[in-house]
Parts: C-alpha cells; structure tokens; sequence
C-alpha cells in the first residue's frame, strides 16, 4: 500500500551568511511514517527540520504540503497551524503547566471548554495530571519536556517535528520519556520527523533512517537497511561497523565472495556472502557485536572467517566492553564483562577472533577510490 | 539645621493646605512625564522588537547608539530639541516652544532609547529558540510579539519605571525648552530649582517631597504589578 505523501521537500537549499548549509534533492515524508535525521553536530539535522517545518526560509528549491506549495506567507501560517515542533529545550513559557499545554490551542482560538478537557487527557496521558497548575519553573527537566510532549499532541498535528528532544535529560528520564513518545506515536500514528545524534532513540521510533553529514543526506532508506547496509563509509562508522578494511574481490562463486585485504589492511583472506566482480576494489565492515572471541579455534563453529590476533586496547562502553584486535589488521569486538573476565582479556593477550560469511558487509559504491 | 526643620514644617503646611499653585505644578509633571512615557513605550518598544526579532546589517552599531543614547544628558536634549522648535527651525512652524508639548517632546527623546535599550535587553535575555518554539505552536507573527512580551514582562516594567524615573526627576531640558513659566509650564523640579535660587527652601522642600512621593508612588504600583505577575 503506497501511503499519501505529506511533506515534499525538491531541491531544497538553505544559505546562511552566503554559504549554502543545507542541500536536499529529494525527500518525502509519508503519512504515518517516523523518519528519524541522524548525524554528528553540525551535519544540519537542526537545519532540515526547520526548513521542513517551514520555521526557516529556504533560499531554493520547493517544499509541499499535501501538495500545495508553501511559498507565501499565508500558507507558510496556515502550514503552521497543522503541524508542531519540540525542541532539545523544553522553552515553557513563565505560567502553570496547564497553561502551557493549552498555548496552541489558544493560539487557535479553541473554546475553553474543549481546550480544558483536552489539556486534562493530554496532561493524564503524559503523567502530569497533578502537575497542571504547578508553575512551569518548578517542573524537573523530565517533567519539562513531558509539558512540552503534552503540549505538542494536544494539537492533533498532521506532522511533529522532534529536534533532540531527549539530549538534555538524564538516561533514566529519557528511558521513559522515549517509551511514551514510542507508544504515543504508535497509538497515534503520527507522522514524524526526529533528529538525534542517539543510534538508539532512532531504532526505537522510526521507521525510516536518515543519515547527514555537512548539510546532505548520505544515505536513506528503512530502518534496518541503513544501519546494516550502509552505502557510505561515513554511514557506515557512524551506524556503529567500527571494522572497515579495504579489499579487492579474488573471486565470486556460489553465493560466497572471497577477498582479499589489501597489504596495508594485513593481506589476509575474508569470506562473505553475495556475488561480486572479481578485481573489484571494495569495503569491509564488521560490526563489533558481530565478532566472537576464544582462547582456541572451535571446530564445531560455523564462522568461516577466523583468525588470530592480540588485544591492543579494551575500552569500557557502559555494560559491556569493546576489544580492538590486531590480526594482521584492524578488528573491533564487543563482549560482556563476564567474558572479559573468563578470557582474562587485556592488552597482548592472544586470542581467537571469528566472525561469520553473513556478517561481512561490502561498501561498493560507485566510485570508490581504489587508493582509498 | 534649624533652616532645615523650619523648611520641612513650611512643606507640609503648604501640603496639607493644598496649594492650589503647587497643585497645578504636581499634576502639570505627572501629566507632561506620564504623556511623555506613554509615547516612550509604544516608540521605545516598537524598536526593542523591530531590533531584536530581525538581524540586518548595522544590528550592533544601532544597539551601541541604543545605549549611548540611555546616557544622554537632558541639556544635551534641551539644546537640540530648542534649536528644532526655534521659530525658523526645522519644526518652528509648530509653534510650540515653551509649551508643556515642547517638555513632552524632549522628555520623549530621553526616555525613548531608555526604554528600547532596557527593552531590547530584556527581549534579548528571553530563552533563545522561544520565539521559533511559539510560532510552532501557531503563532502568527502579532500573537507572537505579544507572547514574548508578556514572557519578558519583569524586566520590561522595570524598562519602563527607569523611563519614568529619568523624565519626572529631569530638570534641564524641560527649563530649556518649556522656559518655567508660571501657569504654563512649570514643573516640580524647575519650579524647586527657582524657588532655591530665590532662597524658598521652605516651597522647595516641599516641591521636593511631592516629587519623591509621586516617584516614590509611580514605581511602587508599577513593581506591585510587576511582582503580583512575578508569583504565581
């Protein structure tokens, strides 16, 4: 079922100070959907999101809402009217929180009436039903940015625009904050937009992924094809495929590719699955959680690509930790701090590193610099 | 010291007998003051906002002219605004130098970049962001304006209270321009400065008191007002 397109966004371009800062051939965004902008600071997650919200002029190109051009004012106020946005900061304005959550229908010269009962609904469904006539300067910050949740889907928006929401709670609060949002959005079915710098918030709410740098999309698509099929090298690290070596293709037969590292990568063999020409220059990434590790080669493992290396560095990552490896070259692995502790692993300790066929993921876009 | 308390018992006869000559004198500055910081606001304001919600080349430099201008000596003004309303100057064909109009109008020039520089402060100081967060919600641009204003409403009150205090308490524009004329344009502060001059202590002390009472009383409603939507 191919659902009706929102918000079309051609040739989008946005100059600041007389450089261009954002650059969007083409994106559309489809009724029901949650496309989340992912990227590093700086790569204009912020930037698209305003122009899409019609919050900031584009200097080209066009942008549609459900087909009507938003070129003049009116239609940019009246576009206004039909989506919403929340911020990194919750920006309440000095009043009670229920207030707060009824400024934009107030704005829309809603009755009174409707607009208590539906600030009540809201303000229960976010958890803040006996917050309502707290001062807004005396809220937490998760209870902020639950005010500002509130405030935002009271308005029924066709589209809601999220700008970092959760970057300037604590993890606990945002646990909860992104459980609700997750479960609103769902129940809801509210087309969203999010940015986030946070691999995690966008796994857990949308549905398409977009990944930005320096003002671009580099690459766009579901969910699950982006962060494990990346397209880009660039995509690629910051979707977490912390191993990328370069390689050529040996041969290509019976579903199985086999390459080889290139001399400064360790000259070394890697299986992976597919097809591919041979002599072809390509990337290969393996993403840590990917990568198993022993103290002796198990027969009984279905991993064709093992090999043998030493611990470099162990990094602690919060629950777990990351070993990087060198087996001739390169290669990062995640394991558990009990597995830490049973293969005494630390800096010159030699171990087993496998990983199977299906875990080696090629980058051969067009292009690529073979001296890369 | 006995000058003092026989000047200070003098006053409040004159007070509690009611004068109808420094009566006319209180009201004549209440008005001419509160007209001037009426019109002070809508123009200090209009260009706190014009100035805060745009940028434009030259934003800085017409802030920096903003703040010089909350300095300017009121004899600065006097002079100018004497010198526009001469009889062959610019605004002559007015015809009204050494009216209470001509006070309000040096008074307006005093308190106006007061009030935008006090004003823009205090727009500027508001969370950055608020005012795209506000137009997400629906806002039109007038909508708006008024949020950010009521968002800014403390340190606005206290904008217009230093407008306020810095025209009722000038004493050399409205001398040079309004000439203390009996009947016509005298003010509580030339009027003080005469009769101290001809050694009236006795009528200046209490043309002083008066005047501290009606800034005293001014700024106390205006803070009332400010605090009461400060606490809520």
């Amino acid at each position: 079922m191919t659902r009706e397109t929102l918000l079309q966004a051609r040739n989008l371009q946005v100059h600041r100070g007389g450089v261009q800062v954002l650059e969007v051939p083409v994106l559309d965004l489809r009724a029901g959907e949650v496309l989340a902008l992912m990227g590093p600071n700086g790569a204009g997650k912020s930037t698209l999101l305003l122009a899409l919200a019609g919050l900031l002029p584009h200097s080209a190109g066009e942008l549609r809402f459900r087909g009507t051009l938003l070129q003049s004012r009116g239609h940019r106020e009246a576009f206004r009217r039909r989506m919403t946005m929340v911020f990194q900061d919750p920006l309440l304005l000095d009043a009670t929180v229920a207030q707060n959550i009824a400024l934009g229908l107030k704005l829309r010269g809603i009755a009174a009436a409707e607009r208590n009962s539906r600030v009540r609904d809201w303000a229960k469904r976010l958890g803040l039903g006996e917050l309502l006539d707290r001062s807004a300067r005396h809220l937490s910050g998760g209870e902020a940015q639950r005010t500002a949740l509130a405030r935002a889907f009271v308005l029924h928006p066709e589209i809601l625009f999220l700008d970092e929401p959760f970057s300037s709670v604590d993890t606990q609060t945002r646990e909860g904050l992104l459980d609700d949002l997750g479960h609103i959005l769902a129940e809801t079915g509210t087309t969203a937009v999010i940015a986030t710098h946070d691999q995690g918030e966008a796994a857990r709410l949308a549905h398409r992924l977009a990944v930005m740098q320096e003002g671009r999309i580099v690459q766009l698509g579901g969910l699950r094809e982006v962060i494990n099929h990346p397209e880009h090298p660039f995509v690629a690290t910051f979707v977490g495929m912390e191993t990328l070596l370069k390689g050529q293709v040996v041969s290509s037969r019976e579903g199985l590719i086999s390459l080889r590292l290139r001399k400064d990568s360790g000259d070394r063999e890697v299986v992976a699955l597919g097809e591919a020409q041979p002599g072809r220059m390509v990337l290969v990434g393996v993403r840590p959680e990917h990568v198993a590790l022993s103290l002796q080669i198990d027969n009984t493992s279905s991993a064709r690509n093992v090999f043998l290396g030493a611990v470099t560095k162990v990094i602690p990552r919060g629950p777990f930790f990351k070993i990087e490896l060198d087996c001739g070259f390169f290669l990062a692995a995640y394991v558990t701090a009990q597995s830490m502790s049973e293969l005494g692993l630390e800096p010159g300790r030699a171990v087993v590193a496998s990983f199977k066929a299906t875990s080696v993921h090629l980058i051969r876009k067009e292009g690529l610099d073979p001296e890369l | 010291m006995d000058l003092i308390w026989e000047g200070l018992r003098k006053a409040l006869e004159l007070l509690l007998a009611l004068d109808p000559e420094v009566l006319r004198i209180t009201l004549l500055s209440l008005k001419v003051s509160g007209i001037a910081t009426l019109l002070s606001v809508v123009l200090g304001l209009g260009l706190a906002i014009l100035v805060a919600l745009n940028d434009f080349p030259g934003k800085r430099l017409v802030i920096a002219l903003l703040n010089t201008g909350m300095g300017i000596p009121p004899v600065v003004v006097g002079l100018f605004v004497t010198v526009m309303l001469w009889r062959y100057g610019p605004l002559g064909f007015l015809g009204i130098l050494y009216t209470p109009s001509a006070i309000i109008l040096a008074q307006l020039v005093i308190a106006t970049p007061i009030i935008a520089g006090l004003g823009l402060a205090a727009l500027q100081h508001l969370q950055p962001g608020l005012r795209l967060q506000i137009l997400s919600l629906g806002a039109t641009r007038a909508q708006m304006v008024w949020l950010l204003l009521r968002e800014a409403r403390l340190p606005l009150l206290a904008a217009v209270m230093a407008g306020f205090g810095g025209v009722i308490s000038e004493v050399g524009a409205s001398i040079m321009v309004g000439g203390n004329i009996k009947g016509s344009t005298r003010v509580l502060t030339t009027a003080t400065v005469m009769e101290t001059s001809r050694g009236n202590f006795d009528v200046a002390f209490a043309l002083s008191f008066i005047l501290l009472a009606l800034a005293f009383s001014v700024n106390a409603l205006l803070t009332h007002l400010q605090q009461r939507s400060g606490h809520r």
